[in-house]
């Protein structure tokens, strides 16, 4: 496997705020990546970095090998779908499918058609009248019928409803199955894509905290629950990554655990929950009660 | 796609589910992992290690070119693997809660027969 996008040191200034700071990483081709955080951790500048739409204050970017800026060798092979895509005034969705092959050299019509009939979207309609979700509908179906190399969803989907959502995931899947295309998806619906994803990096404040595979990832937290005595004596000696309690019941947040350990709490009469993906980049970027971020090698 | 076992695992164990029931037979050939990724909405790289998984078994086996089969033997192996797992995670956790409500011996085996029969 060979990494198409590699970014080393990379950070982003606008005067005193750092948005992206000295961030490292690779993604590895044909593989669906996760970028996660809260609102204004850095993953919309990230992403125009990484597709020469920015200008990175230091640390150097590749992109299938290549600097990304004014490189149309790379840009042709990339697709990014904003959020805040604007189209000129007088544009209908279907100037923007006529216009969409001549950026992306493997643009598949007849895959946008089944799309466009997929969210039933108006294509003779003025832009600045359809519905927040039918302008998103817009961009995902570009994101998808492009079938760029290497694409970037930013929040594709405000406004789409579960139905649509689902047909995105549905297709998406399908379609990464039969042409394999290495897909960075940015979203706080992580619940509803947590299983689709295959390696997951969480930023918050411009840092990244988090660069693993989801399998592993799944694993590595479980939250206890008990009496405050056994739950403190079990996690007496461990990283706690989130503390809840309610009387003399404790529901505390901790790393991986053995089978020992579990055999051991079991044992104590302490129940233990799986942590969603959801919930452990909440428990990681929420607040600064977390003190202790997970050990990467976990 | 539930717990907090590995996705890989549970899908693993799914497809054995299917061949100790009889609904994926011997030497018929299993879905491909796109399929399987698609159905279960994972991702297609999980899907493949969970089928891997299987193939490391030797309970399924790959046809070049033409995707994976089950082997023959495949059954009769997982219901004996199974069969030592029914030890540990049925029947120990069930004599640990019998103890803790006071049920003895001989009333456990009473309610066992009194479930067989009914």
């Amino acid at each position: 496997m060979s990494a198409v996008v590699e970014a080393s040191h990379l950070t982003r200034r606008f005067g005193d705020t750092t948005a992206v700071d000295d961030v490292s990483f690779s993604v590895q081709k044909n593989t669906i990546h996760g970028l996660l955080g809260r609102n204004g951790a850095g993953k919309t500048t990230l992403m125009q970095l990484l597709t020469g739409q920015d200008f990175a204050t230091r640390g150097d970017i590749r992109i299938f090998g290549e600097h990304p800026v004014e490189n149309s060798g790379v840009l042709k092979n990339v697709c990014f779908i904003k959020e805040s895509q604007r189209y000129p005034d007088d544009f209908k969705p279907r100037h923007v499918f006529t216009s969409a092959p001549w950026f992306f050299p493997n643009w598949d019509a007849e895959f946008a058609d089944r799309l466009i009939a997929d969210f039933r979207l108006p294509l003779n309609r003025r832009i600045k009248k359809l519905s927040r979700g039918q302008l998103s509908a817009i961009g995902v179906i570009v994101g998808l019928a492009s079938r760029a190399p290497l694409t970037f969803f930013d929040e594709p989907y405000l406004g789409l409803d579960a139905v649509a959502r689902q047909i995105f995931y549905d297709r998406l899947l399908e379609d990464f199955g039969e042409n394999p295309r290495t897909v960075i998806l940015s979203t706080h619906l992580i619940d509803e894509v947590s299983n689709l994803l295959e390696h997951v990096l969480v930023i918050d404040e411009g840092k990244l905290l988090v660069d693993q595979d989801a399998e592993t990832l799944r694993g590595s937290a479980t939250t206890v629950v008990g009496t405050r005595q056994g739950v403190d004596a079990f996690v007496a000696d461990r990283d706690v990554l989130h503390r809840d309690g309610i009387g003399g019941l404790a529901s505390v947040t901790v790393g991986r655990l053995t089978p020992q350990d579990r055999a051991r709490a079991t044992e104590m009469g302490l129940e233990l929950s799986p942590v969603s993906l959801q919930q452990l980049v909440v428990r990681l970027t929420g607040s600064n009660q977390t003190e202790t971020v997970l050990e990467q090698s976990a | 796609m539930d717990d907090s076992r590995p996705i890989f695992v549970q899908i693993a164990e799914l497809i054995e589910n299917d061949i100790i029931a009889g609904a994926l037979p011997e030497e018929t050939q299993v879905p491909s992992t796109n399929e399987f990724a698609a159905f279960h909405r994972i991702n297609p790289a999980t899907a493949g290690k969970g089928v891997n998984v299987l193939v490391d078994d030797g309970i399924l086996y790959k046809k070049r070119g033409i995707g994976m089969f089950v082997a023959s033997g495949a059954r009769k192996r997982l219901v004996a693997k199974r069969r030592d797992q029914f030890q540990n995670e049925f029947v120990a956790p069930l004599i640990i809660e019998a103890e803790k409500l006071g049920i003895g011996e001989a009333q456990l085996i009473d309610m066992i027969r009194k479930e067989g029969t009914a």
